[in-house]
């Protein structure tokens, strides 16, 4: 079984995006499920500290995950959590063979469908303009550049983000513990999305996709900000 | 709100500082880039980590044969174990050869609030690095590590200068740096008492290296009759093998460059022969909580080699500057270096943990994780009380999938009833894609 984790904010605030890569899945010849039991990954207390805390949902998560062949996360950061941090967490618990075994069949939707699948989308009689916005943790922690920029290449004409690589502002509960920062780190990425005038950015991590696009609806920026496997699927 | 909230809203409402600090910061990043081109960068970060993880471990060692050697070569060595007696012994040195100092660059100097006590013993002490001078007569803290001034505008530079030199100078950075530099060299000559920082202490050799683009660092520690040096006591490294592989490792990381304009190193005070250089040399090895440090699992911290360039990549310290911090570091080695050496806890939390930091530490610091473990340890004192509670029930809910639906669901219609969900939704909306 393939397992898709929706994670929570793909469940509390992008339910679409889900739909989305199950459907990019689909086309890739996967028919994924979605096991119930997985919450979240534990990850909002892991990085404020709350280590038992973050243990105590992530191993509901974990047990409900334990048969799939393969766990696919449309959300950088939760991937980045459980393939990387997940060992630590499950240090000398109980679970932590599991959560190992879980860990190296984890893979973030762009890594799974490029690396994994050798899968890119059909070529679309009409291309618009895209750009794409690293998540940090996808990035910096899990080095996915290539595979999310290959998908959307694949279906538009992908225009390169400067500073694509630099942070949204969100970072979790660092986006309410201060919001002025984050508000303002936001502000910076609407302003280099400007300067090339694209329509459209892409992110593969719900997260980026809350700030961005929440800041850029508040000010009017007249930007579209979306899941990619939204964008993806949308060119099918 | 929170010590960092208050001063990042304040340091947000500074349009001058809103704009410097990212061009600057962005600049200085760039030239890094533009400096490691061409150059196996992992490899040396391998040697320059090699390099710090073996004088942090050795260290004990390494002060004493330090110590041994500058001993030797006629300099006094003290060993302080505060900021306090540091200072305490700084100004003594001062106030045995007269009521003026000059000063370079030196963080460890902002650390011990060197300039407020030299001051209140009735001492003038003049900044000479041309940063430090700005932000000196502005009478504030500099912004950045290497770039004190990074925030100020020609123009709030034009302002503080005409008032000292009583004519207008204009816009014109060469010509406001022309003054500060006529300004400065009759200082230079005045004083009797020169103070530095210390970028390295080389155990091998006994010697304190120094690096700047000014030249002022070579001019307080060769003109006045006194050089008094001001060390952290992490400044060591074993041989100038290790200083060889340090030292651009530094300046590249810094502002780019294959070596700065001086590099100067010393070797003692003046010996019977020689025609110039002070005729007393002090330095001070500041502990400072380092030691204390040193036995936990932040060891690493005191790998840094204060070149600045995780403040100039960082999305945070770009938004508010340094200050902001609350101490003397910013960005995030002050971000992980002040809750350890000064105390403000909450600062672990001053980062969105992109980890861009991670990635162009020359000595590979891991500040993420770092960072990480500063909020393990506040979660689990007081600090984190009610955040602790609202955790439990978190986590109470979210390990039960019917609770886990029941709240994701409700977070999604709520639009903001929350307190947690208003400090998110004041400024942003709450887009929820069904």
């Amino acid at each position: 079984m393939v397992a898709l984790f929706p994670t929570c904010l793909g469940e509390a605030l992008n339910r679409a995006a889900v739909r989305d890569s199950e459907r990019l899945l689909e086309a890739a010849g996967v028919a994924a499920e979605r096991p119930s039991g997985a919450t979240c990954c534990g990850q909002p207390a892991w990085n404020s500290g709350f280590v038992s805390d973050a243990r105590r949902v992530a191993r509901r998560t974990l047990r409900a995950l334990a048969d799939a062949e393969a766990v696919v996360v449309p959300a950088g950061s939760c991937a980045a959590m459980m393939r990387l941090h997940w060992r630590h967490l499950f240090h000398g618990e109980r679970e932590q063979e599991l959560a190992e075994r879980v860990a190296a069949r984890t893979f973030e939707l762009s890594q799974y469908l490029v690396d994994e699948r050798g899968w890119l989308p059909p070529q679309p009689a009409i291309r618009a303009e895209v750009s794409y916005h690293d998540s940090c943790h996808m990035l910096r922690e899990l080095r996915l550049h290539d595979q999310p920029r290959a998908l959307l290449a694949a279906v538009a004409d992908l225009r390169e983000l400067p500073r694509a690589d630099r942070c949204c502002g969100f970072g979790g509960t660092f986006s309410v513990r201060y919001p002025d920062v984050s508000t303002a780190m936001a502000d910076d990425k609407l302003a280099s999305a400007a300067t090339i005038a694209v329509p459209t950015v892409a992110s593969a991590d719900p997260g980026c996709v809350m700030q961005i696009e929440g800041r850029a609806s508040r000010t009017g920026a007249g930007l579209r900000i979306a899941h990619l496997a939204t964008i993806v699927a949308e060119a099918l | 709100m929170s010590g960092f909230e208050a001063r990042s809203r304040a340091a947000l409402a500074d349009p001058h500082k809103r704009a410097n600090v990212p061009r600057f910061a962005e600049k200085a990043a760039d030239n890094r880039a533009r400096g490691f081109e061409g150059v196996d960068l992992e490899a040396l970060r391998t040697a320059g980590e090699a390099a710090r993880s073996r004088a942090i471990a050795d260290l004990p060692a390494l002060l004493d044969s330090l110590q041994e050697k500058l001993e030797a070569a006629g300099a006094v060595v003290h060993r302080a174990p505060t900021g306090a007696d540091a200072a305490r012994y700084v100004t003594e040195v001062v106030l045995r050869h007269g009521r003026m100092a000059v000063k370079s660059k030196s963080m460890a100097s902002e650390e011990i609030g060197l300039n407020e006590h030299l001051e209140a013993a009735g001492v003038e002490v003049v900044e000479t690095d041309l940063g430090e001078f700005i932000v000196q007569t502005a009478g504030e803290a500099p912004e950045h590590i290497i770039i004190p001034a990074i925030h100020k505008t020609t123009g709030q530079v034009r302002e503080l200068f005409e008032p000292l030199a009583g004519r207008s100078i204009g816009n014109d950075p060469a010509e406001l740096t022309q003054f500060a530099r006529a300004h400065l060299r009759s200082r230079f000559l005045d004083a009797p008492v020169g103070i530095t920082g210390v970028n390295f202490g080389v155990a091998e050799t006994g010697t304190i290296v120094l690096v700047t683009n000014e030249g002022n660092g070579r001019m307080c520690s060769g003109l006045p009759r006194v050089h008094v040096a001001i060390m952290g006591m992490e400044r060591v490294v074993a041989d100038l093998a290790e200083l060889g592989v340090l030292l651009p490792l530094l300046t590249r990381s810094g502002t780019g460059q294959k070596i700065t304009s001086y590099v100067t190193m010393l070797n003692g005070p003046r010996r019977g022969d020689e025609a110039d250089g002070p005729e007393e040399m002090h330095v001070v090895i500041l502990d400072n909580g380092r030691s204390r440090v040193r036995e936990t699992p932040y060891r690493s911290v005191l790998h840094c080699i204060r070149c600045g360039a995780c403040q100039n990549v960082c999305p945070v310290y770009r938004q508010v500057g340094g200050t902001a911090y609350g101490w003397v570091y910013g960005g995030p080695i002050g971000a992980v270096l002040t809750p350890l050496l000064h105390g403000d806890q909450e600062l672990g939390h001053a980062s969105s943990l992109c980890a861009a930091c991670d990635d162009v530490c020359p000595v590979r610091i891991p500040l993420h994780e770092l960072l990480l473990g500063l909020r393990r340890d506040r979660a689990a004192e007081s600090a984190g009380g009610l955040e602790r509670l609202a955790f439990r029930l978190w986590s109470f809910a979210w390990s039960r999938p019917r609770l886990f639906r029941l709240t994701v669901r409700m977070a999604g219609l709520a639009r903001g009833p929350l307190p947690l969900l208003r400090r998110f939704t004041r400024t942003r909306d709450l887009r929820v894609h069904r």
